[in-house]
């Protein structure tokens, strides 16, 4: 199927260029070979494995038995799973698009050269991506705090009470803080990259044309970054479907808010490692795992549609 | 599969010159160079504050005592200024344990990232500039197995692992730091750009193999492109979490992550030190290399980023 030398699916920029034609060869598996040996120890394995033990079933009595798909009907009737799914979803529509909207207005701001401290402002807004999950969590956390954190302080100075971050009904909007925190900057730095990539010859052309500041954004930058747009989306769709860390160290502060199934993740987590329930744990994951791929490929095809 | 690419690149303009040429790319809009606005510099100080804000409260309270930190406002210093006794102690604590997290730490960057930043760039270089069987499959199969949620592949890793005898050993960290998916990609676009295939053809004319065309002709090009992955898998292997949290149980393996969520977790376990002061101090001992890294090496990531992952 590769006996030709047409360009595959959707060749990375460049290979569009005109270029002579080279015979397919096996020399590029000598430079690809070594990444794909390790990738299928420790993804490909895993994976295989993992579909392999979601069609058993593990009893303390009587050892594993062949149950077919009863894990994955299980699933779909796990009031738990639905739990933690619907709660992972209300993040996404409601973070994502918040971040990725932020982040976009600081792209644009800083593209448009019209900032005061344009490189001071591009390196700190993204400085908390350097950050590890496990400090901005802790860092959120005790800022979040009534007892030493900044909300206590707000209560004392105030004498009012600010609701308690940390509470079952607030922790889901305090951990999309923290995420949101975190990415900001990552992702703004993705879309301001875009920009820098737009060739200025459009945007005298613009200027020429007489369009404002407002239509150059909408008829030149946003269309030229579409692309960008949608890997950003597509990678804060995993980002939230696999939502773990935030919640899991956040446990330890707030025990009350933070249930073992609090999200996909962090259930299959539950699971395998407190529960034993390996069987279920992996079925459990490869279901949020099929999910996934089809919404990121959902909304790469819309994101793409529209670009004709 | 090969539709789950979130490569857009085909459709939008394209400029020739190669990427590092581009550095120099925001000076050619001084044809149309605004005013700048107080109103639009207002507005991102905005977000410029959100950011900043909380590393400063972590920075001014690795300053104060514990006392300090209950009773004193947040984002002020309190009566003391402890940092210098906090990081001693925070060294020190436990039969220096942070010290052996912070050497794990790195030790798990050096191998995991570094082998991970190699095994990208040979390979991206690869698929940029070779046609071969089974390419459009690699393609497929890596983008596809991103989707894939960590635990769907830690559980049936750690049980892998542990019938290897892997688990509880650095090993069962660094392996499989080795693989960044996102690296691949990155690097595969901007081998795409930077390496022109006629310079590649030139030096095979003159009869240099395959191997050292790459170490002497296209590695050089690749610099920024290499610098970029390296932090990009330095950051992911420094702030990992999730893997080392399943694969270890020993705390004299742990990295830092954990290590300081091990440290937070005792103020709520019976009989245990509140020990929150070296929780933040530490955790600012955590991201300065990072913070530092990135800083110092801005120029040539940034460039990389631009040319490469996001290449419209």
């Amino acid at each position: 199927m590769t006996q030709t030398a047409v360009p595959i699916a959707a060749p990375p920029a460049g290979e569009a260029l005109p270029r002579r034609r080279s015979r397919p060869s096996w020399a590029g598996w000598g430079f690809v070979g070594p990444f794909m040996a390790v990738f299928t120890l420790v993804f490909l394995a895993p994976i295989a494995y993992s579909l392999w033990i979601s069609l058993f079933r593990t009893q303390l009595v009587g050892g594993t038995a062949f149950v077919g798909l009863e894990n994955y009907s299980r699933a779909l009737q796990d009031p738990q799973f639905w739990s933690a799914l619907s709660r992972v979803s209300v993040f996404l529509v409601v973070q994502v698009p918040v971040m990725l909207g932020i982040a976009l207005l600081v792209a644009l701001a800083l593209d448009s050269g019209r900032l005061y401290g344009r490189d001071f402002f591009r390196i700190s807004i993204f400085l908390p991506y350097a950050v590890p999950a496990v400090v901005a969590t802790l860092m959120w956390g005790f800022m979040y705090g009534t007892r030493f954190g900044l909300v206590g302080n707000i209560n004392e100075a105030f004498g009012i009470s600010v609701p308690n971050p940390l509470s079952p009904d607030l922790v889901l909007a305090a951990i999309g803080n923290i995420v949101t925190w975190e990415f900001v900057g990552y992702n703004m730095l993705i879309f301001y990259s875009a920009l820098r990539t737009v060739p200025t010859s459009l945007y005298e052309a613009a200027q020429i044309d007489g369009a404002g500041q407002w239509r150059v954004i909408t008829a030149i930058k946003l269309p030229a970054i579409r692309g960008a747009l949608v890997v950003a989306g597509i990678f804060s769709i995993i980002g939230s479907f696999q939502l773990f860390n935030e919640p899991s160290i956040l446990q330890n502060l707030a025990p009350n808010a933070i249930t073992t199934y609090f999200t996909p993740n962090l259930y299959a987590f539950s699971l395998s490692f407190s529960g034993q329930q390996y069987n279920y744990s992996a079925t459990v994951a490869i279901i949020m795992g099929v999910l996934t791929m089809v919404i990121a490929y959902v909304v790469q095809l819309r994101g793409m549609r529209k670009e004709a | 599969m090969t539709t789950a690419t979130p490569s857009p690149a085909a459709a939008t303009p394209r400029r020739a010159p190669a990427p590092r040429l581009r550095s120099t790319r925001g000076r050619g809009r001084s044809v149309d160079r605004p005013r700048r606005s107080v109103l639009l510099t207002v507005l991102t100080g905005i977000v410029l504050l959100y950011s900043l804000v909380p590393l400063a409260w972590l920075v001014i309270n690795a300053t104060k005592t514990q006392g300090d930190l209950f009773s004193s406002f947040g984002l002020w210093f309190g009566d003391s200024f402890a940092l210098l006794t906090n990081i001693g102690q925070t060294l020190t604590y436990d039969d220096a344990i942070f010290v052996r997290w912070f050497l794990n730490t790195v030790l798990y960057v050096a191998l995991g990232a570094g082998g991970a930043t190699a095994l990208a760039v040979i390979g991206g270089y690869g698929l940029a500039k070779f046609t071969f069987p089974g390419k459009r499959g690699v393609f497929a199969v890596v983008i596809g197995a991103v989707a894939v949620p960590g635990t769907a592949l830690a559980v049936p890793t750690f049980l892998m692992f542990s019938q290897l005898g892997l688990t509880n050993t650095p090993w069962s960290v660094i392996i499989p730091s080795l693989i960044s998916p996102f690296g691949l990609y990155l690097m595969w676009t901007f081998a795409a750009e930077a390496v022109p295939t006629e310079l590649l053809e030139a030096a095979r004319i003159d009869g240099a193999t395959e191997a050292r065309t790459f170490a002497q002709v296209s590695l050089p090009l690749l610099a920024p492109g290499i610098v970029t992955v390296l932090l990009f898998t330095m950051v992911a292997t420094w702030n990992n979490y999730f893997l080392p949290l399943i694969m270890l149980k020993d705390p004299d393996w742990y990295p830092l992550t954990l290590g300081l969520n091990a440290w937070n977790a005792q103020a709520a376990t019976a009989g245990g030190e509140a020990i929150f002061h070296l929780v933040i101090t530490g955790s600012v001992l955590t991201i300065v290399p990072l913070v530092v890294a990135f800083l110092f090496l801005q120029r040539y990531w940034q460039s990389g980023l631009a040319a490469g992952s996001v290449k419209e």
